[in-house]
């Protein structure tokens, strides 16, 4: 099947010069932190977590996001997304692979990144995270492949493939609420100390992820030949909307839970990402301006979502505008402000800002090129494969 | 030889030889404490009022900020001192620094208590904070390799350089912001090295680890030997009803920072 991708159009192979070129850049970058250490980029002693592990964090909602498409088609036979359902997969398997680059980048000492094999930790959660990554990746690509090549010889599935779909689903659920709980377990931590982490995380994930894959559809629609069917970009849009409603809904109570208990500690990170944070006479407010973009592309992307369903209009152009707005929603909530804030300010109430560093900026796009790379070309797998059984 | 500290060990020496004490080894600062392997300091669980605690030896300190009022050159001295020993680097801005005790307004110091009309004198001093080597520590919960873990013998919550990946989540874990990460390669940034304990080398967490090494050697802790003969910080096993840390626990009022984190903190603070 691999041989799919040896074969495209000039657009096809640009977009991989355009990525491997990123790609390079990131790798340069990392051969720099490599060589210094991690001081090369904005974190600190103060906020010592940044863009690395925040997209990875937001990475593991995209991945987790592809069981929007694999449970309806599997569990409740909804056949209109027989066609895209490998991509869910496909895109799990992307999204995971960058969540482990993005961990590996963020270690102070890569090499002995075994240990955590050597020294099995069941009290970290991180020890867990490792355990249902890998898990979900792996099972994501024993079905992924074993289904398409089972469709491309046009024969059924081996039926054994089935146990393997039926446990991805748990496993899907299980790596965004295991990664939830990395932050939401640590007691001096007030903004991340929250039970409804977990959920928010999941609910975030559900419009993430098809929301990736929508606008995947819609460019392959276009580039590629392939159409995923109005009636499966609309199913998706369904789920993005009400993912994004529950998403916005347990936001909001964490606002409720902050300023009405008027709790320092609970209202403290909020103020910061959303109004600034006044400290010894200086405003701390670097993340506002995201906030409330995201804020604003949050309620927009989700306003035309409803108008569509209300007004019964369908149209490529909206259903586009909507997803791409809700996906960078949703990254600046989780991406950036989630984490960063969970750190301001520190345990002693002393604030330190955290501005990443054009160095960590190339490794953060170097893995996210990586991501895509890979990305094209599982998909022109799969879109290769479609077209050969049409024909 | 300075008495008070004179009668710190006769104190302790005492204890074995009377046997008091579940464990009947030396609790304080002298060599057998730590080298005779006490079979019986496995964590077991105390019954508190409503607070379990390990039983077994465990280190802890009393600071008397009575002492300190007035004389942060005192303060200085303890900090100099740890650092000194322990080849902490001397990294200039706060993005990159490494700390083992530092000095910090009572604000920073005690975010969980009322900083409202508080006296000048708590609002004009500097408070020592260092690792409360917690009885119930969340940053050895979370490490992913033991890299951080509690010596059972003696309750210090300590660290293996070399096992170390540099996650960072016990950072993120740490109610008290304690501990440091080496963003680069430290050394350069010594000023004076010590041979007797070893620097670190880039990508690792580090912070205080109550001296086990000097404890060894029948030594107190750099910081409490800076204050010698002051009374400023107290030092020894918090379980040990004899030890002259309980005997000043049990006199004087304290408290302990962020107690409500539930990491059962073992710095005591007379403030």
């Amino acid at each position: 099947m691999i041989e799919k991708t040896l074969k495209g159009k000039p657009a096809y192979w640009i977009w991989l010069a355009i990525l491997g070129t990123f790609i390079a850049i990131g790798w340069a970058c990392y051969f720099r932190q490599y060589v210094f250490g991690l001081g090369l980029t904005g974190m600190s002693r103060d906020v010592s977590w940044g863009l690395y592990i925040s997209q990875f964090t937001f990475l593991v909602g995209v991945a987790a996001g592809g069981l929007m498409l694999v449970l309806p088609y599997y569990i409740h036979n909804y056949k209109a997304f027989g066609r895209i359902t490998i991509l869910g997969e496909f895109l799990a398997i992307s999204a995971l692979v960058m969540c482990l680059m993005f961990i590996m980048a963020d270690l102070g000492q890569p090499l002995r990144g075994l240990n955590v094999i050597f020294h099995p930790t069941p009290q970290s959660m991180l020890f867990w995270d490792m355990c249902v990554l890998w898990g979900y990746l792996l099972l994501n690509v024993l079905c992924g492949w074993v289904i398409l090549t089972a469709e491309r010889k046009q024969v059924p599935p081996p039926k054994w493939i089935y146990f393997f779909v039926a446990i991805s689903i748990p496993f899907a659920v299980s790596i965004h609420t295991v990664t939830a709980m990395l932050y939401c377990g640590l007691p001096g931590r007030h903004f991340w100390l929250s039970a409804i982490i977990a959920p928010r995380f999941l609910a975030s994930a559900f419009a993430a992820g098809p929301s990736l894959i929508l606008l995947a559809c819609l460019v392959m629609r276009k580039y590629a030949h392939f159409d995923a069917g109005k009636e499966a970009i609309q199913k998706m849009t369904t789920i993005i909307m009400y993912a994004v409603i529950i998403n916005t809904f347990f936001f909001l109570l964490e606002f409720f839970v902050g300023y009405y208990s008027e709790v320092p500690g609970h209202i403290h990170s909020l103020e910061y990402l959303f109004f600034g944070l006044e400290h010894d006479g200086h405003v701390y407010n670097n993340l506002v301006p995201f906030m409330w973009t995201a804020a604003l592309f949050n309620f927009t992307g989700l306003g035309i979502l409803a108008y569509m369903k209300i007004a019964k209009v369908f149209d490529y152009r909206l259903v586009g505008t909507a997803a791409t707005l809700i996906f960078l929603a949703l990254w600046a909530d989780k991406g950036l402000g989630f984490v960063f804030a969970g750190f301001v300010p520190n345990p002693l109430e002393e604030v330190t800002e955290y501005i990443p560093t054009l160095n960590e900026l190339g490794i953060t796009l170097g893995i996210w090129a990586t991501g895509f790379f890979l990305l094209t070309l599982l998909y022109k797998i799969a879109v290769g494969i479609e077209h050969e059984v049409e024909a | 030889m300075d008495n008070k500290r004179r009668k710190f060990l006769k104190m302790a020496g005492a204890t074995v030889l009377a046997g008091i004490g579940a464990p009947a080894v030396v609790k304080l600062t002298s060599v057998p404490a730590l080298a005779s392997g006490s079979e019986q300091a496995a964590a077991g669980h105390g019954s508190g009022h409503g607070e379990e605690q390990r039983t077994g030896i465990r280190l802890g300190m009393v600071i008397d900020m009575r002492k300190f009022y007035g004389n942060e050159e005192l303060l200085n001295q303890a900090i100099a001192a740890c650092h000194a020993v322990h080849n902490v680097p001397e990294i200039p801005g706060r993005k990159s620094e490494i700390k083992w005790i530092w000095k910090t307004g009572f604000a920073n110091a005690f975010v969980a208590q009322s900083q409202n009309l508080r006296s000048e004198t708590v609002k004009n001093s500097q408070f020592p904070v260092l690792c409360n080597h917690c009885d119930n520590p969340s940053c050895v919960k979370v490490c992913p390799t033991k890299a951080t873990f509690v010596n059972e013998k003696n309750g210090i919550v300590a660290m293996d350089y070399h096992r170390c990946i540099g996650c960072r989540f016990c950072m993120a874990a740490c109610p008290f912001g304690a501990r440091s990460f080496n963003w680069q390669d430290p050394r350069p940034f010594i000023k004076t090295y010590n041979p007797d304990f070893p620097s670190r080398m880039r990508g690792v967490v580090e912070k205080c680890n109550f001296c086990a090494e000097r404890l060894a050697l029948g030594l107190e802790p750099a910081c409490v030997e800076a204050c010698q003969g002051t009374g400023a910080m107290v030092f020894g096993d918090l379980n040990d009803p004899q030890s002259e840390v309980r005997k000043v626990l049990s006199e004087e009022f304290t408290i302990q920072r962020n107690a409500a984190a539930g990491t059962r903190p073992s710095v005591f603070y007379i403030v």
